[in-house]
């Protein structure tokens, strides 16, 4: 029996600054988790990737991500990808700054 | 200290000249990402978790004061204001942009710095003694020798597309602290019946298949030494596994054919390649010398270092822990905490990185270093500046007294900045330091040498820890595992693992439960934890970490 699909966010990396982002309904990339598009269906999931790695001249190293709904949209389900999403946990400095609350 | 040469400035200036070009190619889109990736990794510009990376050389960790504070402006002008001290002996940037890095590869060439083989399958950065020159047991500086091998890997055609990485390393005492045991090739320097040479290793160490490393000859003169280690590195590149990245190391092939396969291999090259080192490398080698000859050390009283010992115990504790040794009387090694309780292990802020330059050029000859235990050394300090010294670093943070304690953990930037790591590493050494400031024990404990990494890979070296930390990513979450009595010194020994790995929140309160049991079981204050772990064994130590119920259990 296949293995249920986990719902995922595209996701990549800046090509100028690094930064963690996500890409949006509107084929566009936000640095807010929560502003992501949540893909639950695997074919779907498949093509956004394509259209997503096109825009090689904005992002570098784009992945499907494993992520669940949340109440203001989608949330990481690794801890991995929270740390991506908040920044270093050592200190306040980097993304958490501005971006995403300290837990 | 050497200084390069013009040759060494417009071959520098050339590489950067092409990696700007090659960075504007990838911005307007000529270049692909997989047609870019290896040419910024070959100019030490990562891709990290949050951002890019860029990792800096410092040789065999030495540096000058205008160096430093380059490397100060870089992070400045570029950074977030602070920079990272590796346990290579590299500074490693944690947020540069992109288009920014060609301007920060000239702004370090401008001072005789650059990134070039700080990654990629080549002979990367190689290290040494962070006491070279001035080290009382020292039998000769391994500098000159570190700065020949860096020069004659630099760009070698031969070793650009090896099997993976390679790391040398270099002592010139008996008493290691460059960790030569765990490197692809380990170099000691020796005297034997009045001649120079160097006792050759091969086949060290960690990551998912640590090694210590074994003897591959017993003493090489200093004529013989570049084409014989030319030889070693030359029998790997042929008989290395390239079918397999985790098979690929030189540990790997000398265990898989045997070290007197090895040898014999390396010496049938040897005695090809031989004739065809006209001597040249031998001048070459003594004008380095030249270049790294001592400062003129002067003779004072040391009277005010005395007194200040006497009447004030904050800086007594501060000389008992973190001085060291040095060859001619009156003076002193310091070394630098970049451990401050709670601080991430390794960052100095651009600040910081100017204190120290003004004082390595007030007080210590111009000279810095960075240890690979993520620290920076004043090498030659006459004792009479060291209360001045002292009140210097405590006004900016450095003056913590932890030197070889249960703080000055070395840790690897883990899962907070690492894109191959898979828990934290970070947190955990702060934790752990916290803990043990709020209990005031540091200096009861003693020698205690903890080192943590964030992955398999094994940068913090925790193999090698008298404790160990390994995280993990077990079923989601992270998962630390620990080793016991392991040493990266001139004793090298792999750590035993203890049995189950512990949570995020529970690995501090484990540490504490073994040392809390070494202060428990050892015969006197004298009996440090590592000596204490031979004599006893693993079985305290375990049930003290996981109950009695627990052992049983596992049994």
């Amino acid at each position: 029996m296949p293995k249920a699909f986990t719902p995922k966010v595209i996701t990549a990396n800046a090509l100028i600054e690094g930064d963690v982002v996500y890409f949006t309904e509107a084929d566009d990339w936000t640095r807010h988790l929560a502003q992501a598009e949540l893909l639950t269906d695997e074919a779907d999931a498949q093509l956004r990737l394509l259209t997503a790695e096109a825009q090689a001249d904005k992002v570098v190293g784009v992945y499907l991500a494993d992520a669940r709904a949340g109440e203001n949209g989608p949330e990481p389900t690794h801890f991995r990808e929270d740390f991506r999403r908040r920044g270093p946990s050592n200190y306040a400095h980097g993304k958490q700054e501005h971006h995403a609350p300290r837990p | 200290m050497y200084d390069y040469t013009d040759f060494d400035a417009a071959f520098v200036a050339e590489r950067n000249r092409q990696f700007r070009a090659q960075v504007e190619r990838r911005i307007d889109g000529s270049l692909t990402e997989d047609e870019f990736k290896p040419l910024r990794l070959m100019n030490g510009l990562y891709l990290q978790l949050h951002a890019y990376m860029l990792r800096v050389a410092i040789p065999y960790g030495t540096l000058n004061s205008r160096q430093m504070r380059q490397l100060a402006y870089l992070a400045e002008r570029w950074d977030k204001g602070y920079g990272h001290f590796t346990t290579r002996q590299n500074i490693q940037y944690n947020w540069p942009r992109l288009r920014d890095v060609p301007d920060m590869l000239d702004a370090l060439a401008e001072v005789g710095m650059h990134a070039i083989q700080t990654s990629g399958n080549t002979i990367r950065n190689v290290t040494a003694d962070h006491f070279a020159g001035a080290a009382a047991d020292e039998v000769a500086d391994p500098r000159p020798v570190a700065e020949l091998l860096r020069q004659w890997s630099t760009d070698h055609p031969e070793f650009q597309f090896l099997p993976r990485k390679f790391k040398i390393a270099v002592t010139g005492s008996e008493t290691d602290r460059a960790v030569i045991k765990a490197h692809d090739i380990g170099l000691q320097v020796v005297e034997r019946a009045g001649q120079i040479g160097y006792r050759v290793l091969v086949g060290g160490g960690l990551g998912r298949t640590p090694m210590i490393g074994k003897v591959l000859n017993d003493f090489v003169r200093q004529e013989d030494l570049l084409p014989y280690i030319e030889s070693v590195v030359s029998v790997w590149n042929l008989l290395g596994r390239r079918d397999n990245k985790f098979k690929s190391r030189i540990k790997i092939t000398v265990h898989e054919h045997g070290i007197e396969e090895i040898s014999r291999r390396v010496d049938a090259h040897f005695a090809r390649i031989r004739p065809t080192f006209s001597g040249i490398d031998t001048a070459l080698f003594e004008r380095i010398k030249a270049a790294f000859a001592p400062p003129a050390f002067r003779e004072a009283s040391t009277g005010v270092f005395e007194t200040a010992r006497r009447t004030d115990p904050i800086f007594r504790a501060w000389s008992d822990t973190n001085l060291a040794p040095h060859r001619a009387p009156g003076y002193a090694i310091v070394q630098i905490s970049l451990k401050a309780h709670g601080a991430t292990p390794g960052d100095a802020t651009a600040e910081q990185m100017r204190v120290m330059a003004d004082l390595a050029e007030r007080y210590g000859h111009d000279e810095l270093r960075i240890s690979h235990e993520q620290n920076v050394i004043l090498p030659h300090v006459h004792k009479s500046d060291l209360p001045a010294i002292h009140a210097s670093l405590k006004k900016h943070g450095l003056a913590t007294a932890n030197i070889g304690l249960v703080s000055d953990i070395i840790a690897c930037p883990g899962m907070d900045y690492c894109a191959l790591a898979t828990a934290r590493s970070i947190p955990v050494a702060q934790g752990i330091a916290t803990r043990f400031e709020e209990l005031k024990l540091e200096h009861d404990v003693g020698p205690l040498k903890i080192k943590i990494s964030g992955c398999i890979n094994a940068c913090g070296h925790h193999h090698v820890g008298h404790i160990g930390i390994l995280g993990l990513d077990r079923a989601g979450v992270e998962n630390y595992q620990i080793t016991l009595g392991g040493s990266g010194a001139e004793d090298a020994t792999l750590g035993d693992r203890t049995g189950p790995g512990f949570a995020y929140d529970e690995i501090v309160p484990a540490i504490e439960r073994i040392i809390r049991a070494y202060l428990a079981h050892r015969e006197s204050r004298d009996e440090t934890f590592l000596e204490a772990y031979r004599r006893l064994g693993l079985a305290p130590f375990k049930a003290a970490l996981y109950e009695e119920a627990q052992v049983h259990a596992a049994e």
